[in-house]
């Protein structure tokens, strides 16, 4: 394994450190239980929104807390869900007396853990709603399994309800807005390689130098299918067919187009993953109104690229133009 | 034979011990069909609790088992935390004030820590899940009840039924959990959570051992 690190048992810890030291101005960030807060929290009268998950995804999320987006965000150990201490001292930190959002990934471990945070911060008299993002098209779903993963729609709800909370929008108008975004967001993503969690030193899994995974989340975990690699332009149709099928996006529509970086994809192939897909949607009278390209929910050094796309109204747009100021994503501010 | 605090605590180093050497086995189940962190998780988590242990060792056996799960659940994150510590915390509530644990109370400690995993992960028997090795054991265990047949008997059978469970997640195709995105792929691995358990249930049957070998010496 080679990696710029130090040790592997403070990998996360020192990344922690690195962002307070260089984004002061808009964050804090809180050991033990750990979690990156907003400098200016609790905000009074505004709904806190929080997210979390495992490290390796960065910048998701502790990279986008600040104005506009999350305010505070709770970081695992690599690849694995954080624990309730970390959501639950986040919810206390951030309650400015108008309740607190808490942005979930679908995982089965996410979910348990915000849900028992959610049951502590409740018992001390904090309102705290639940949004689950379960965007994943490559999951077939069903009542009774785990169902979708939540994946690159994740990135697009914090920064829109975090608009909208920064807007004045109470608890449950920010949890109408966030599953709106769920319903209507869609991903897929794929790969060209692994990539290797410091704990383990070796890659998760091993692909032929003429192999692909079609449909892979983003914990370095295999996906639905392994293929024969193949050009860009007809690895982007499988996955914007995939896409388009599942809302299904129509003709007219005005999306959101997220090209997403996996965190070891430069950025000069995600322009073609874009311009394959400005094709597809010109083709089916789809109008990408706004675009998202670059590494924004990556899976340590993976190669490969996801795709998202929103479908946007007046209010989603509204909403996702509004200012925004964190240490990964800022405009208008 | 009766099991002492003495006994939950060397059940506990023993569990720790074993996540830290099968550490790597567990996580490379886990990189099969998950995301490669289980070994990591509890290896952390059992750690954790050992480190604690000191804190509670001259307490009644539930406070014991209580502050494990709570520690679980602090430390181990993933799906595993909250369902191992929800599973010792609802143990813990069966023996709440209780010294020494005799055959009956542990059944029904280890019935309740099911039905805790159960409710919290919404998991049936057959969706390659922990459930799938801990389930089987249990109801050896319950089956038994009323018989004259010695205690220790009975948990061997329970402990090959637990492994026979574990084993028979290999061809099971998931639907819950991590290695459900996996869809049929997902067939032909052991789940890791079920190994994991496995080893639980070994450490459990290693403390019986321990407790019915210094019941003869006393009496
Ligand atoms: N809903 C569930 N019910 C019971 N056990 C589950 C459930 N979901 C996952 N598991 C168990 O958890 C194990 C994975 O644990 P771990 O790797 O620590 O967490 P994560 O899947 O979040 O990475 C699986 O092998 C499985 O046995
Ligand atoms: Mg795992």
């Amino acid at each position: 394994m080679k990696k710029l690190i130090n040790t592997v048992e403070d990998v996360v810890k020192e990344s922690l450190e690195g962002m307070a030291a260089a984004h002061a101005d808009l964050i804090a960030v809180h050991y033990d239980p750990d979690f990156v807060v907003r400098a200016d929290a609790p905000i009074a009268g505004k709904v806190g929104i929080i997210s979390g998950g495992g490290s390796g995804h960065e910048p998701m999320h502790g990279g986008f807390v600040g104005k506009g987006m999350l305010d505070a965000a709770c970081p695992g150990a690599i690849f694995t869900s954080p624990v309730p201490d970390q959501m639950l001292e986040a919810t206390k930190a951030v309650n400015g007396g108008a309740g607190v959002l808490h942005i979930v990934k679908n995982y089965t471990g996410d979910v348990m853990n915000f849900e028992l945070a959610a049951e502590l911060a409740q018992a001390e008299g904090i309102e705290v709603a639940a949004v689950i993002v379960n965007d994943d098209v490559a999951v077939k779903d069903s009542t009774w399994t785990a169902g979708r993963r939540g994946v690159g729609t994740t990135v697009l709800m914090e920064k829109i309800v975090g608009a909208a909370a920064e807007g004045g929008a109470n608890l449950a108008e920010c949890t109408r807005i966030a599953t709106k975004v769920n319903d209507h967001g869609r991903s897929m993503g794929m790969a060209l390689t692994s990539c290797i969690v410091p704990a383990n030193g070796k890659p998760t899994f091993d692909l032929g130098e003429n192999e692909m995974e079609i449909g892979v989340g983003i914990h370095g975990e295999p996906g639905r299918t392994r293929m024969e690699l193949k050009s860009a332009r007809e690895i982007v149709e499988i996955m914007a067919e995939a896409i388009l099928t599942d809302l299904p996006f129509a003709s007219g529509d005005n999306v959101l187009a997220f090209v997403n970086g996996m965190g070891g994809t430069p950025l000069i192939e995600l322009y073609i993953v874009y311009n394959e897909l400005a094709k597809i949607c010109a083709a089916k009278g789809i109008t990408i109104a706004r675009h998202l390209i670059g590494d924004y929910i990556t899976s340590l050094e993976m190669a490969g690229a996801s795709i998202t796309l929103l479908k946007l109204d007046d209010e989603l747009t509204r909403l996702w133009d509004a200012p925004v100021h964190t240490p990964a994503l800022r405009w208008g501010a | 034979m009766l099991i002492t605090a003495g006994h939950i605590i060397r059940f506990l180093e023993r569990v720790a011990y074993t996540m830290h050497t099968q550490r790597e086995e567990l996580t490379q189940l886990d990189a099969n069909i998950g995301d490669a962190d289980h070994g990591t998780n509890l290896d952390r988590g059992f750690a954790a609790v050992v480190s604690k242990l000191p804190t509670v060792a001259d307490k009644d056996v539930g406070t014991i088992l209580k502050t494990t799960g709570m520690t679980l659940i602090s430390t181990v994150g993933g799906a595993s935390g909250p369902l191992y510590g929800t599973a010792f915390i609802r143990a813990a509530g069966v023996l709440a004030g209780v010294e020494t644990v005799n055959p009956e109370q542990l059944v029904a400690a280890l019935e309740a820590a099911l039905e805790g995993v159960q409710t919290r992960g919404k998991a049936q028997r057959g969706e390659k899940t922990m459930i799938d090795a801990i389930a089987p054991g249990v109801d050896v265990l319950k089956a038994a009840q009323g018989t004259d047949e010695p205690f220790l008997a009975v948990a061997e059978r329970a402990l090959a039924a637990v492994e026979a469970g574990m084993q028979a997640t290999i061809p099971m195709l998931a639907t819950k959990g991590r290695a459900s995105y996996l869809g049929e792929r997902s067939i032909g691995f052991q789940d890791p959570g079920a190994t994991s358990s496995f080893y639980i249930a070994q450490a459990l049957f290693a403390m019986l051992q321990e407790a019915v070998a210094q019941a003869e010496v006393v009496s």
